[in-house]
């Protein structure tokens, strides 16, 4: 099974949820840490890495002595990564999406492919928790083809737990995360941002066609819009975690929550029976 | 004129509060907020919108049925996997990237590319100052161009006005929003909290603007919340030479005022908002002192 845990809003407690999951289940479990951005499981897990792997895309550089500056591969590239005017051609790898226009085009085979490196992959093991984690290249914009190379090391034996950690938002990352996912826990706070975000994450999520509940994170701060909302919605919330100055202190020093609050396991326990079935 | 632009790396670190904040407190400014994806700000500053504009960006492949053969050579030829022929070929909308190869290269003309509308992006008036804001659709890509376009727009209606500053809500992490929201910045303020995730993901984005070159400072919100991480961000700052502006402490104040829907200085005199006054300063003293050089 594949289970993402996602939020509209930043810093609402999505690590914290999935690192926790990950401790509390008890058969075969993975984490992949799929917000290469800022990756912060590893930082709860301490995972020892037994291998990283570079991730690149295939982009163009130009074969000059071949090249006639017909222009067709400017003409095909819909993300400005190739220029040509007169004799002059010029490349912008940062911009290119590796879409292999260019090369398909080329009637002169005069474009080679080069990688650019957008990040690495690591793998590793955590207390029996298979781990990987992407990190994006500092200075790299594109981060869902990373989440892809993430997401490719998935455990494929049905009876593995994986558990994907997504970035914030709702934009392509998150989808490049959600997308295959067999049920996705959307972490919220109940304040007016968290219930904004969540919205957006929702219909997000509608309009993937995905099946999704909610945690409420510190659940007794803020007001009872979220819950109000989640109840008209008919969205189930699986989960409330208190507040709690442990927990805060805890994750400040890197430890999970359900060692900062071991009386908490057992709901994590119960929530993943519940998901599974 | 000079433009400030808030980030954070790790979210929720409070940069929709402290940008609201000052908005309260910046003179003759121009308010962007450039979490497109997730953006908050304008549920503090409740803006009066005048002007609402479609944001289309980017095309989408669409297969015409009566002219496709399945003969999957689009198929072969996406790279993004978001093409599959059974009956004929089939393009799943959020998966492709609008490169238009397929339909380039269907030998039945059968593809067409069709424009899409990723959003809007809107010109409103706070009781602060004009603001620029958008909303990306959901799960729609060009989050950067988006981005951009908040921010030019931004600087059209700061010149025109005569502003003197900008101050730019950034998104979270450090990929395509944020490298699109650092563009014309002059100095980049990273709010972060003191927990070892705080701290990672404020070195990734130092990084990122010590990368493009833009000067950086730095605020820990929740300061009190572990004293010896806090100490650890302080001595970070210190090695990398970037200005520590100040500690907001944990406030119960600040959730109170987001839940009121209010800027959490015209909120509260707590011990919160009182720090943010004290940044503003600091943060005006060495955006000038910048300006002089």
């Amino acid at each position: 099974m594949k289970l993402a845990v996602a939020s509209g809003k930043g810093g609402t407690g999505k690590t914290t949820v999935s690192v926790s999951l990950a401790l509390a289940a008890k058969g075969p479990v993975q984490l992949l840490d799929c917000d290469v951005e800022e990756p912060n499981a590893h930082i709860f897990l301490s995972p020892s890495i037994e291998q990283k792997n570079r991730c690149t895309l295939v982009v163009p550089s130009v074969i000059e002595s071949n090249c006639t500056y017909c222009g067709k591969c400017r003409d095909i590239c819909r993300f400005n990564a190739i220029t040509v005017f007169n004799k002059i051609i010029m490349t912008f790898p940062e911009l290119c999406h590796s879409c292999r226009g260019c090369f398909l085009i080329c009637p002169e085979d005069a474009l080679a492919e080069t990688e650019r490196e957008i990040g690495f992959v690591e793998k590793g093991h955590a207390n029996g928790i298979s781990f990987v984690q992407g990190q994006l290249r500092i200075g790299e914009a594109m981060s869902p083809p990373l989440i892809k190379a993430v997401k490719a090391e998935a455990e494929t034996s049905p009876e593995c737990l994986v558990i994907l950690d997504s970035p914030p938002g709702t934009s392509c990352p998150v989808i490049a995360t959600v997308n295959d996912a067999d049920y996705t826990l959307l972490v919220t706070e109940p304040t007016p941002f968290g219930l904004h975000d969540l919205k957006l994450a929702v219909g997000m999520l509608r309009k993937l066609k995905r099946s999704f509940g909610v945690i409420l994170n510190r659940s007794d701060l803020g007001n009872g819009d979220v819950g109000t909302w989640c109840r008209q919605e008919n969205i189930p919330i699986h989960l409330n975690i208190p507040f709690d100055r442990r927990i805060a202190e805890g994750y400040a020093i890197g430890e999970p929550l359900i060692v900062s609050r071991p009386d908490l396991r057992s709901s994590f326990e119960s929530l993943l029976e519940e998901l599974v079935q | 004129m000079r433009e400030i632009l808030i980030l954070s790396g790790k979210g929720g670190t409070g940069k929709t509060t402290l940008v609201g904040s000052l908005a309260a407190l910046v003179p003759n400014t121009v308010l962007a907020d450039c979490d497109v994806d997730a953006a908050d700000l304008h549920l503090l500053l409740n803006p009066k919108i005048k002007k609402e504009t479609e944001f289309w960006s980017g095309v989408t492949a669409e297969v015409d049925p009566s002219l496709c053969t399945a003969c999957g050579i689009c198929e072969e030829l996406c790279q993004f996997d978001a093409i599959t022929t059974l009956e004929s070929a089939e393009v799943d909308p959020l998966s492709c990237e609008g490169c238009g190869v397929c339909a380039e290269f269907c030998p039945e003309g059968a593809i067409n590319l069709k424009d899409n509308l990723c959003g809007s992006w809107f010109i409103s008036d706070t009781d602060y100052g004009p603001m620029v804001h958008a909303q990306l659709g959901m799960g729609e890509e060009n989050s950067g161009k988006l981005v951009s376009l908040v921010k030019k727009e931004t600087r059209a209606i700061a010149e025109k006005i005569k502003a003197d500053w900008i101050l730019v809500d950034g998104s979270p992490g450090i990929g395509c929003p944020v490298i699109a929201s650092l563009a014309g910045a002059d100095l980049i303020l990273v709010i972060t909290e003191p927990t070892t995730s705080g701290l990672h993901d404020l070195n990734r984005v130092v990084d990122l603007a010590e990368h493009f070159n833009i000067p950086t400072c730095v605020c820990i919100n929740k300061s009190d919340l572990n004293q010896e991480v806090a100490k650890k961000i302080q001595e970070t700052c210190l090695k990398r030479q970037i200005s520590m502006l100040g500690l907001i402490p944990f406030d119960p104040e600040a959730v109170s005022s987001v839940v009121a829907c209010r800027p959490l200085v015209e909120n509260s005199d707590g011990p919160g908002a009182m720090a943010i006054r004290k940044i503003w300063k600091k943060l005006e003293k060495i955006a000038l002192n910048q300006q002089k050089k």
